[in-house]
């Protein structure tokens, strides 16, 4: 035994340890265990004690929030290990910087904050946005889209057309997912359906120019934080932390 | 029809078959393939299978997903039952039946309740005396545990078979890890219950239940549980009937996660025979170790006492049975739990068990028992 656990140490081969032609070269392990292990029975008595202990917590807290009514699982989510999420009822969030399923955000008025750039389909490497624009009645701007339509089946949720977008108007920010559908037709969103998940968006549209960070730097309070966007805040957010925030005032 | 004719015998032995089959074995397996993944699931922090259910109109029979075993009933019965186009028809055919048949066939000889005292079914039986009693066991056999042993190692033909006929070197080879398996524990599983026969002086599982009416007495061994007597032979016997069973520490012969072996080429409600085999080998193998070793259907002579002078014997003969129901589920259980807390062993490792470890114990322990046995009659 001796002879193979030296071999097994890495010691530099000799000649009347190299295999000959034909053998096979093994390595023998000599096994530490004390006689109790090597028994077998009380160790697998106590791993069965291990799996057991984890079935009874488990299986009672199961229990106890069935006699409880189930309500939201709340027994079983603080009395029991289990980590199981049942997904059609319960739902993981998606994290707060998820790129999601499209919207086009609206203006105080209700319309559609869109105007027709087609900085979206430009960009976008999919190809999934069609835009038709068509003269907007409202003097101030010139085009707003006639059709807006995004085929969920292209997209590749990139997010470079919320990206690109100059005035807000397309986000990605809305937790979810293109939902299954049983026809083509029906992954393609056209504009009111994109408009129902909007909200009202007040950012500044149509851009302030090119000397912005100059007119910031003049007027905000606190100059340190003037360029610190949060981190998880989805593009164009509009809060105290926000550069434009100072030209909005004026 | 009297009590004591040929035409009674015959309608209660039939009468036993049917509610030992269709009441007891097939439904408790059935769940078993259930219980099995729940149970796994709560000792791994999971949930499992609690989907399934029943929709009755308004009313959605769940049952904590118990349903499941139909819905794979279902979902078996309407696969395609695929035969391999070089497979042996015939004996393709008929390897799962020969695999689920000996389980079924071994039930016979269990005791699961106290005899009925026919005639005085209504009546509390006076000091235990049954005059005219129906024994709960299907087949009273003087042979006993002998038939068991014969015909459990048939079991072995359907595994061999179905490895044999599938004309697959996989199935092939999973058939001969199985034969070489279930024959090298099944001397084992002899040697351990002979301590047992032994102690009981009987081979009848019958006549070992009604021995253990005591649940312990250390001055009277031989009529408390065979636990106590058989410490060493219990885990003997445990561990060869897991080996038979062919589940996990000892499922080299399927190796269902990945080598799967011989039933790789069945499919269909054959493949679920094979499946409900095993359950089936389960049941059947926890019923013989509580006969042997648990008392049976005795839970200790106050339980038993009490039961039996306060309630009519029909009702008592009920009782007795669900508590054996209790027992058999429990130890079903304890099964399970073994198969899903032990990795699997070595095909080497189980031979040099099977043969180097377990043998000589089981020896030793006749051997010891008997000289004790000997020593306890010359006191």
């Amino acid at each position: 035994m001796s002879h193979e656990t030296h071999e097994s140490h890495g010691a530099p081969p000799t000649s009347s340890t190299t295999p000959r032609k034909g053998e096979v070269k093994v390595k023998v392990v000599t096994r530490a265990g004390s006689f109790s292990q090597q028994l077998y029975v009380p160790a697998i008595a106590e791993g069965l004690g291990v799996t057991f202990r984890h079935f009874m917590k488990n299986f009672a807290g199961n229990v106890a929030n069935f006699v409880a009514g189930g309500k939201e699982n709340k027994l079983r989510k603080s009395a029991t290990d289990i980590q199981t999420i049942e997904y059609p009822e319960e739902k993981k969030p998606y994290p707060e910087r998820h790129r999601g399923l499209h919207r086009l955000m609206l203006r105080e008025d209700g319309q559609v904050r869109c105007v027709a750039c087609m900085m979206c389909p430009t960009v976008c490497p999919a190809h999934c946005i069609t835009i038709v624009p068509e003269e907007a009645p409202d003097g101030r701007i010139e085009k707003r889209p006639k059709i807006f339509e995004i085929d969920e089946l292209r997209c590749v949720v990139c997010g470079l057309c919320a990206e690109a977008c100059p005035c807000d108007a397309i986000r990605m920010d809305t937790l979810d997912h293109a939902k299954p559908t049983y026809r083509r037709v029906d992954a393609i969103l056209d504009k009111e359906e994109l408009m129902s998940r909007g909200t009202t968006s007040i950012a500044t549209q149509g851009g302030v120019g090119a000397m912005w960070r100059e007119k910031v730097k003049g007027e905000q309070q606190t100059p340190s934080d003037a360029n610190v966007v949060p981190a998880g805040a989805p593009h164009g957010t509009v809060g105290p932390q926000d550069p434009l925030s100072a030209l909005r005032k004026s | 029809m009297s009590y004591g004719s040929v035409g009674f015998a015959v309608v209660a032995a039939i009468a036993k078959i049917v509610f030992m089959i269709l009441g007891f074995l097939m439904p408790l397996a059935s769940i078993l393939t259930w219980m099995e993944r729940r149970q796994s699931a709560m000792m791994q922090d999971r949930l499992g299978p609690n989907r399934a259910n029943i929709p009755i109109g308004p009313l959605n029979i769940k049952l904590a997903g118990i349903t499941h075993f139909m819905a794979d009933a279902v979902k078996f019965l309407f696969k395609e039952d695929y035969v391999p186009g070089k497979a042996h028809k015939f004996l393709f055919m008929w390897a799962p039946i020969m695999a689920m048949a000996p389980a079924l066939i071994v039930s016979a000889i269990i005791p699961f309740g106290p005899s009925l005292c026919w005639g005085h079914l209504t009546e509390i039986a006076a000091n235990g005396v049954c005059e005219q009693p129906v024994p709960m066991q299907i087949a009273r056999l003087d042979v006993g545990m002998l038939f068991y042993f014969a015909i459990s190692s048939l079991a072995v033909y359907g595994a061999t078979l179905a490895g044999w006929a599938s004309h697959n070197k996989w199935s092939m080879m999973g058939g001969l890890r199985a034969s070489s398996q279930m024959m090298s524990y099944e001397v084992t599983m002899g040697m351990a219950v002979l301590g047992s026969f032994l102690v009981f002086g009987t081979l009848e599982p019958g006549a070992i239940v009604s021995k253990q009416e005591v649940f312990f007495d250390w001055s009277n061994l031989s009529h408390s549980w065979g636990i106590f007597s058989q410490p060493l032979g219990f885990i003997l016997f445990l561990t060869a009937a897991i080996a038979e069973t062919k589940r996990t520490p000892f499922d080299i012969p399927e190796g269902e996660p990945e080598i799967i072996g011989y039933f790789v080429e069945y499919s269909g409600l054959r493949f679920g025979m094979f499946f409900l085999g095993e359950f089936l080998e389960i049941v059947v193998s926890s019923g013989i170790m509580i006969s042997l070793f648990f008392g049976g259907w005795h839970w200790g002579s106050s339980v038993d006492g009490f039961l039996a002078s306060h309630l009519p014997n029909i009702f008592f003969v009920t009782a007795m049975f669900t508590l054996w129901t209790v027992k058999v589920v429990l130890f079903c259980m304890f099964q399970l739990l073994i198969r899903w807390s032990l990795p699997r062993f070595r095909s080497d490792q189980l031979m040099q068990l099977g043969w180097q470890r377990l043998l000589p114990i089981s020896i030793a322990n006749v051997v010891i028992t008997a000289l004790l046995v000997l020593w306890g009659q010359a006191n």
